[in-house]
């Protein structure tokens, strides 16, 4: 009896300190530093007055933290705001619609390994929430069900922009949602394994999956890696392009800024989130970037070693304690937020670089490119993995189908490619 | 009307592939990230930034001393070398102000004071200054030189009657000034 509560007491504490401690504020710094990079990109400053007003107490300067508290203070005055429901939206589902963006983002946490396991006093435990065995398939299937939120929230607005805002968003996650899952099938084919702390473990052993800079016999610098690091670089060539359109079917997840149709403010107002004022909005706009943390979260999980530091470096700091508490988890944790929020500044640059595609030339990416790619893909990660066992000639039969069903579906896209016509003037 | 049809450029496939000009991108906002930290910004010199982009940041760093001759701040009476206010209370200005903003009550001279001969100077002059534009007619229309836009823009106030100059308030504001002309001076 006493052994359940404390295995309950466990995963209650995980729960708070990883979803509550480590990702909820992960949103509000990722807005600030959203704020403060497109500034210094725009040769401005940004916020950076927010801080503890000393001045007002009598003393001789304020404090500023850099600005770190605006998110702070943008959060209570969003809640301070009136809360206001238009007369002519569906009730139910425009109150519905805030929570289910947020809910879906904040779930799929459960499932990403934040560090290695944390040894306390002898007792090893996983820093994941639920280390379930279906890790990436669990967060798509999650992840998808945020389209309802923005689809609801456009249809119950009952006004035209939002309405636009839903629709464009639902066929732009279908499409982009087939590329994604199609992406990483190459990955897991590699890994032969869907339990994602086991997929870091992996790559912390045998180099990470973009960058097989060392395997089990040694670093780049030892010459037994040179000998055995041949089929590590084969597959990364599908890999990379697994990372490409995996890490671009992201952006279009999550409805960031080259494809941020629905919300698009140039055409459609403020797109799904017109309606909404005060708190709601605030979901969406907390649910995009709790999207967008878990989002870069998985593509460093997959592709980037997720908390791992590589160069064989994990092995060695293994066991060290300190008062009986192992570091290596604490520093794991360190290194993987460090990857996250560098990811995230990625993002940010994204946003701030590409200018918004126009909506037939998303859907064109999504269906004609990334789909046929991802699907080539597949087929030639299946052709690099299983190629130790097969002989010569099979390989080269494979290639050569390979190669004439990638130009067949080259010049497919080609010819359907439609010609304008030419109108009478 | 007629129709003009515009060709769409023809892309060749370093175009069409459409990377390179994401690559390019990166480099131009990185630059301009990079340039901004280092307080290096195309401009930031001649716009006295704080060192990061090109902003100067308000109220630790003005931009007074860069403030040019001809700026227009707020609207302010001035005195003369003799101590003499030179408003007669023509009420001029407060014809022309476009928006209103001036409220003049015009008074006469005792004949006893040295400067009788003006024969009228104001009583109260009020400027609000929530409703000027800063538009410089009144000391354009002036015929005393006794209006000027002085170069006060921090004009700031807790309640509309804070945002009325009253004439003291003026005057304060605007100082002496030399070199006028002396018209009512017998020794020109």
């Amino acid at each position: 009896m006493p052994d359940i509560v404390f295995q309950i007491a466990i995963i209650i504490t995980k729960i708070v300190v990883l979803t509550f401690i480590v990702v909820l504020p992960l949103v509000p710094l990722s807005v600030y530093f959203e704020r403060r990079f497109s500034a210094v990109i725009q040769d401005r400053v940004g916020p950076n007055r927010v801080g503890i007003p000393f001045t007002l107490l009598g003393f001789k300067k304020d404090f500023h933290f850099f600005g770190l508290i605006q998110p702070i203070a943008d959060g209570l005055k969003l809640f301070l705001k009136e809360d206001f429901t238009p007369d002519h939206v569906r009730k139910v589902f425009y109150w519905m619609a805030p929570a289910l963006t947020v809910v879906p983002a904040l779930i799929t946490v459960c499932v990403v390994p934040f560090g290695s396991p944390i040894s306390i006093f002898g007792h090893s435990e996983k820093l994941v929430i639920a280390d379930l065995d279906i890790g990436p398939l669990f967060i798509f299937s999650v992840a998808s069900l945020s389209v309802y939120g923005i689809t609801l929230a456009g249809w119950s607005s009952n006004s035209k922009f939002p309405f636009i805002g839903g629709v464009r968003s639902t066929a732009q996650m279908i499409s982009y949602e087939i590329a994604l899952g199609l992406s990483i099938i190459p990955v897991l084919m590699y890994y032969g394994d869907l339990n994602l702390s086991k997929i870091v473990q992996y790559q912390a052993d045998n180099g990470w999956l973009i960058a097989p800079l060392w395997n089990e016999h040694g670093t780049i610098f030892s010459p037994a890696y040179w000998s055995t690091c041949g089929p590590q670089w084969l597959f990364w060539f599908p890999a990379a392009i697994a990372f490409l359109i995996f890490t671009i079917s992201i952006f279009a997840e999550t409805n960031r800024m080259p494809f941020d149709l629905p919300e698009c403010e140039t055409e459609l107002v403020g797109g799904y989130h017109t309606e909404y004022s005060s708190m709601k909005f605030a979901m969406f706009f907390m649910g995009e970037y709790a999207a967008m943390v878990i989002g870069s979260a998985l593509i460093i999980t997959l592709f980037l070693g997720g908390w791992s530091m590589g160069f064989t470096l994990d092995a060695k700091i293994a066991d060290w304690h300190i008062a009986g508490i192992g570091l290596a988890g604490l520093i794991h944790i360190g290194v993987f937020l460090t990857k996250l929020i560098g990811f995230i500044l990625f993002f940010i640059l994204v946003r701030w670089t590409v200018p918004r595609f126009r909506y037939d030339q998303l859907m064109k990416l999504g269906w004609v490119v990334f789909f046929e790619a991802a699907l080539i893909n597949v087929f030639l990660a299946a052709l690099v993995v299983a190629a130790p066992q097969l002989g010569p000639v099979i390989i080269g039969l494979g290639a050569v189908l390979l190669a004439v069903v990638t130009v067949a579906v080259i010049w497919v896209a080609k010819v359907s490619e439609e010609t304008p016509k030419v109108l009478r003037a | 009307m007629a129709v003009v049809k515009l060709q769409r450029p023809k892309l060749n496939f370093g175009e069409k592939i459409y990377f390179g000009a994401l690559i390019k991108g990166f480099f131009l906002t990185m630059s301009h990230a990079v340039k901004s930290l280092r307080g290096k910004s195309v401009g930031a010199e001649t716009l006295a930034s704080s060192g990061l982009g090109v902003t100067m940041q308000f109220p630790e760093q003005r931009w007074d001393s860069h403030l040019p001759e001809y700026y227009r701040g707020a609207p302010a009476l001035v005195t003369d070398e003799q101590g003499r206010e030179r408003c007669v209370s023509c009420q001029l200005c407060e014809f022309i102000c476009p928006p209103k903003a001036i409220k003049i009550k015009p008074s006469e001279i005792p004949s006893d004071d040295p400067w009788a001969k003006v024969e009228k100077r104001p009583l109260e002059f009020d400027i609000d200054m929530i409703r000027c534009i800063y538009c410089g007619m009144c000391e354009e229309v002036c015929p005393e030189q006794a209006i000027y836009l002085r170069k006060d823009y921090l004009i700031t106030g807790l309640k509309r009657a804070d945002m009325v100059h009253d004439k003291k308030r003026l005057y304060e504001i605007g100082g002496v000034r030399v070199g006028l002309v002396n018209k009512w001076n017998e020794l020109k």
